[in-house]
């Protein structure tokens, strides 16, 4: 190692210096090349005749232009090997948490995508124990699927505890623009939890320069994958907060000219965006990655590109919100979606699970335009009142993101509900289900 | 000699490279990274240098890199041995390609060159043939695949030679023909084709007459689609449609489906391809992937390949259209594959259009949709390609470039609506802003008359304003108060609801509920005009609610219930019980 970078040429004349990038003239570059600029890690990003344009990850602030410039030859990598797990490193794989080097093998991020026709199905349930997830939006293993929430919620904690319940073989967490105190906060829960041996971290926080964010989603999947293909392991991602990398991409784009499209994010915010989130994935041999991400939101908004992109890339999203009838925190029934949800929901649940979920999802819709209905002022029927008593009850007993119970005691809670507020008629459910479930009808 | 330069800049998946000689728009050219070739396409040529799109990463790529220009677009190679295939957009059988991840520069040959199909002649010694003209069959999976006169050949031909009935691999000579000076051409089983340019080896285009049933039915009663027709699916994401574009794969009336995949999530591709292996086709009795060819390019494959992936898809089913086949093409999503235009564009400087979309986005979309198409064969037979797409509008907006360039030359419109999908009103088809232009051609109402029944667009009509009347009696049911309306309003509104819940809404994951033929269509749809036509009393809005519930209730156990069968017909008696009791009062 040493000897190759004696042979390798310095450059000591910078021809441009933007915010965010540097240009150098050079030959024989590879495109995303590394290299270090006055002690600074920088990618090759553009390359014209022999003006090489690098984007300089921590910022080129104080960088002079007789700065000294090598090429590293390579692209950004990362060492795997099974002494990864528990490690605690920055966003260039570099170790933050007092430990030994990496010694693995040197893989390159970002590497390619699965053969769609050598994927398998997704067909394993992923229990949370929070029927507002499992019961409404039940999770997959090889799913992605974000978390749109408003900075204020409590994503960070609904996210840990997820991972802690879902029975993963490792954790993986790529902490982009996390606070130092949400960063903390995650250290804590696992190492209270007993699990600092399966988390493997990559973190960049609010005090590292925003650009390093882009490699921690790729670190991430890179050492996913080892764990997921070599070990054959299941494999959990958390991705927090996405809105924080695509920003990052947008500063980037900016300080290379590029004409920005929708709320100036990049062109190609799609496809960045989905080269990422399609590394979740189940393969046949039994390994398995699956990503949870937080993508914020500015008031909710999720029309914005970066919720909007992430939407169409993602196996669903779910949302957060506080519920002012119960004084707590509930997973939304209408804006949230598991895709995969069908892939599982009857199949390794009751039979019931889907026209359960369906039926007071509706009800609590009808409750929902009760309530609008008494705030315009008019009054409520019969049925409105019972539809309003059930949501709250529903809200409390089901929705609460601080439920912990099984599928199958969901599945009977959402029956008691029914037969407590509501006729058979009313519920409009297969009557082979109605008289095998109804409490009281039920067979056993 | 082929045209040879050198890599002068890189760009991610832009290529600038300089040529030693003349290259053509389009060009595929292929750049020699430390061994493996990388595939691109000249999309600019600006003197000596012609800009390339690369259909694969650029990682490593350096400046000074030599490149080949081969002389030929990008062409799909046609054969036997298409259907029920799994490739990627540049027509690569990604089931032959080894390991698990995608390596750089893995290619293979579209067809299987090894296979012997049984070869029965078509045609004799002698005959007048053009480009399209049918010379022999083959039966693929169970479809007789002709094998044609290749599309390139222009101008009259004779059939010299025609090979006797027998074995042969698509590399053997079936026929030789020669043109009218005397010169020999001869034939294979398979030929190639520039995907960027329609096959025009057909007669005529016609006006779409005929009905394709989907079984589903807010499309299939309300907004029906043509054979031969075009349409496209506006909607958010989250509004059901993938699901809808599934379910269509599945269900739709054709001999061939096909699925271009495009920019779209690669577990939606697995879905296809573990479940159509099993899945049944109700109307063959074939397994569903008999008769359907994938084209996945997903979202994290390489861009550039997207946008050839919808061509290579509109190449294959004009193939198979030649042969006299009903083709059904899906594409999900072509707002993908217009973010891919841009993003080149982007990247090529040129100045930006509305959202910064090419300018000329409208004018390429619409080319497409002309491709598809009813046609009348020189043989006298047809063929038609019926093409839907998706459109993925950025923040559901509709007024966004894409969907409005896809308004102005699709047919049908399919919006999805975000609030039916709140409310789990699936499919989320909006009854009263989608539409099919179809409706309104006389072929089409002729069609109608003469294999559904005389008044039937008379009664879609009336379901329609029921469904109108509905909305706006719920208008004033929000306003005024339950009781500050005449209890007729309520009446009115709930007159709308069992058409949403019986007819509109249908469920997708039901077994007997997907698929509504459009006979069991036509009875509900008299059997709920029954309703609609009935004059009923109620003493307070309540009553109005309770009742409409519990037959919704009834009509939905029939929806899921056989056509005919026992149970639909003790349901359908409680029905009419309900309705002349009501009526009596």
């Amino acid at each position: 190692m040493s000897e190759k970078i004696a042979f390798q040429k310095i450059y000591t004349r910078l021809t441009k210096i933007t915010k965010a990038t540097c240009s150098v003239k050079a030959s024989g570059i590879g495109y995303d090349e590394l290299a270090i600029v006055h002690g600074r890690l920088a990618q090759v990003v553009k390359i014209m005749g022999d003006e090489v344009i690098l984007q300089v990850f921590s910022g080129t602030e104080g960088l002079p232009n007789n700065a000294e410039l090598v090429f590293l030859g390579k692209a950004p990598s990362l060492r795997v090997d099974d002494d990864l797990a528990g490690r605690f490193l920055n966003a260039y794989g570099e170790p933050i948490d007092d430990g030994p080097a990496l010694r693995g093998k040197e893989i390159e991020i970002g590497g390619p995508s699965v053969n769609p026709v050598r994927r398998k199905q997704p067909s394993h349930l992923i229990a949370t124990g929070i029927a507002g997830i499992d019961l409404n939006n039940t999770l997959v293993t090889g799913q992605k699927i974000p978390f749109f929430a408003d900075p204020d919620q409590p994503y960070n904690q609904v996210m840990a505890t997820v991972a802690l319940r879902a029975k993963a073989d490792k954790i993986i967490l790529g902490g982009m623009g996390l606070s130092n105190d949400d960063y903390l906060y995650y250290r804590n829960v696992f190492e209270n939890a007993g699990a600092l041996e399966k988390i493997i971290a990559f973190i960049n926080t609010t005090e590292d320069p925003p650009v390093e964010r882009l490699l921690v989603p790729d670190m991430a999947l890179t050492a996913a994958e080892y764990f997921a293909v070599e070990k054959k392991q299941t494999v959990l991602v958390l991705l927090t907060d996405m809105t924080l990398f695509a920003d990052a991409l947008s500063i980037v784009s900016n300080r290379m000219d590029q004409i920005p499209s929708k709320d100036n994010m990049p062109g190609s915010l799609y496809s960045d965006l989905a080269k990422i989130y399609e590394k979740a994935v189940q393969f046949p041999e039994g390994g398995s990655i699956t990503i949870i991400a937080v993508t914020t939101l500015s008031g909710g908004d999720i029309t914005h590109a970066i919720p909007d992109n992430t939407g169409y890339i993602t196996e669903g999203q779910l949302f957060l919100r506080r519920d002012a009838e119960i004084g707590k925190v509930i997973v939304d029934p209408f804006r949230s979606l598991s895709r995969l949800k069908q892939l599982v929901i009857g199949k390794q649940t009751r039979e019931d699970h889907h026209q359960v979920m369906n039926s007071s999802i509706r009800l609590y819709a009808d409750a929902a335009n009760a309530k609008t209905k008494h705030e315009n002022g008019f009054d409520l029927s019969d049925y409105d009142k019972r539809a309003l008593s059930f949501a709250k009850d529903y809200s409390e007993k089901l929705l609460a993101i601080d439920i912990n119970i099984d599928i199958t005691t969901m599945l009977d809670t959402g029956w008691d509900l029914f037969a407590n507020y509501f006729s058979p008629a009313e519920i409009g459910i297969k009557e082979e289900f109605v008289n095998k479930y109804w409490p009281g009808r039920k067979e056993n | 000699m082929p045209t040879t330069g050198i890599v002068k800049g890189i760009i991610s998946n832009l290529v600038i490279v300089e040529a030693d000689g003349p290259v053509a728009q389009n060009e595929i050219c292929m750049i020699d990274l430390s061994g493996t070739e990388l595939m691109a396409e000249v999309i600019k040529v600006q003197n000596n240098q012609a800009f390339a799109q690369v259909f694969e990463s650029t990682r490593g790529l350096k400046v000074g890199t030599g490149v080949h220009f081969t002389g030929n677009m990008l062409e799909a190679t046609l054969g036997p041995g298409i259907l029920s295939r799994n490739y990627d957009g540049l027509q690569n059988d990604l089931d032959r390609l080894d390991g698990v991840f995608l390596r750089k520069g893995d290619r293979n040959f579209p067809l299987d060159e090894k296979a012997e199909w049984s070869f029965k002649p078509l045609a004799g010694n002698g005959d007048e043939v053009v480009a399209g003209s049918w010379l022999g069959e083959v039966t693929e999976n169970w479809i007789p695949h002709k094998v044609m006169v290749p599309f390139k050949l222009s101008g009259n031909y004779t059939v010299k030679w025609i090979a006797p009935s027998g074995d042969y691999t698509i590399r053997e000579v079936i026929a030789v023909l020669t043109d009218t000076n005397g010169n020999e051409t001869e034939v294979t089983m398979y030929q190639k084709w520039p995907v960027k340019l329609p096959v025009r080896a057909y007669k005529n285009k016609t006006r779409p007459f005929r009905i394709m049933e989907t079984g589903i039915r807010v499309i299939d009663t309300l907004n029906p689609m043509a054979e031969g027709g075009t349409g496209f699916i506006p909607g958010p994401f989250g509004c059901g449609k993938t699901v809808l574009q599934h379910a269509l794969s599945r269900q739709a009336e054709a001999d061939m489906v096909i699925v271009a995949a495009c920019g779209e999530r690669a577990n939606e591709v697995v879905e296809i391809f573990t479940e159509f292996p099993e899945l049944i086709d109700a109307r063959t009795g074939r397994k569903l992937i008999e008769r359907t060819t994938i084209i996945a390019n997903t979202s994290n494959m390489p861009v550039a390949a997207r946008e050839a992936s919808v061509y290579t898809a509109m190449t294959i089913a004009e193939y198979y259209r030649s042969m006299g086949l009903k083709i059904l093409l899906l594409a999900d999503s072509t707002s993908r594959w217009a973010q891919a235009l841009r993003e080149m564009s982007n990247r090529m400087e040129e100045l930006p259009g509305p959202d910064a979309f090419p300018m000329d986005l409208p004018a390429i979309i619409s080319n497409y949709y002309s491709r598809a198409g009813f046609v009348e064969l020189s043989n006298g037979k047809t063929g038609s390609i019926t093409f839907i797409g998706t459109v993925s509008p950025a923040g559901g907006n509709l007024k966004e470039p894409v969907t409005e360039s896809t308004k102005k030359t699709a047919r049908c419109f399919y919006a999805l609506s975000q609030q039916r999908s709140d409310s789990k009103r699936y499919p989320a088809i909006d009854p009263i802003d989608s539409y099919s232009k179809y409706l309104e051609y006389e072929e089409v109402q002729n069609y109608i008359s003469e294999n559904i029944s005389n008044d039937w667009v008379d009664k879609v009509v009336k379901v329609r304003d029921v469904l109108i009347k509905g909305r706006e009696a719920q208008e004033q049911i929000n306003i005024l108060g339950d009781d500050g309306v005449p209890v007729e309003y309520h009446v009115r509104f709930w007159k709308s609801e069992v058409i949403d819940f019986i007819i509109l809404q249908q469920d997708a994951f039901d077994p007997v509920d997907r698929l509504t033929p459009l006979k069991r269509q036509e009875y509900m749809i008299n059997k709920l005009l029954e309703v609609i036509d009935s004059d009923m009393h109620f003493d307070s809005f309540e009553d109005v609610s309770s009742w409409f519930k519990k037959l919704i209730n009834l009509f939905k156990q029939m929806n899921y219930s056989d056509f005919k069968s026992k149970e639909f017909s003790s349901y359908e008696n409680e029905v009419d019980e309900m309705l002349i009791e009501i009526v009596k009062t």
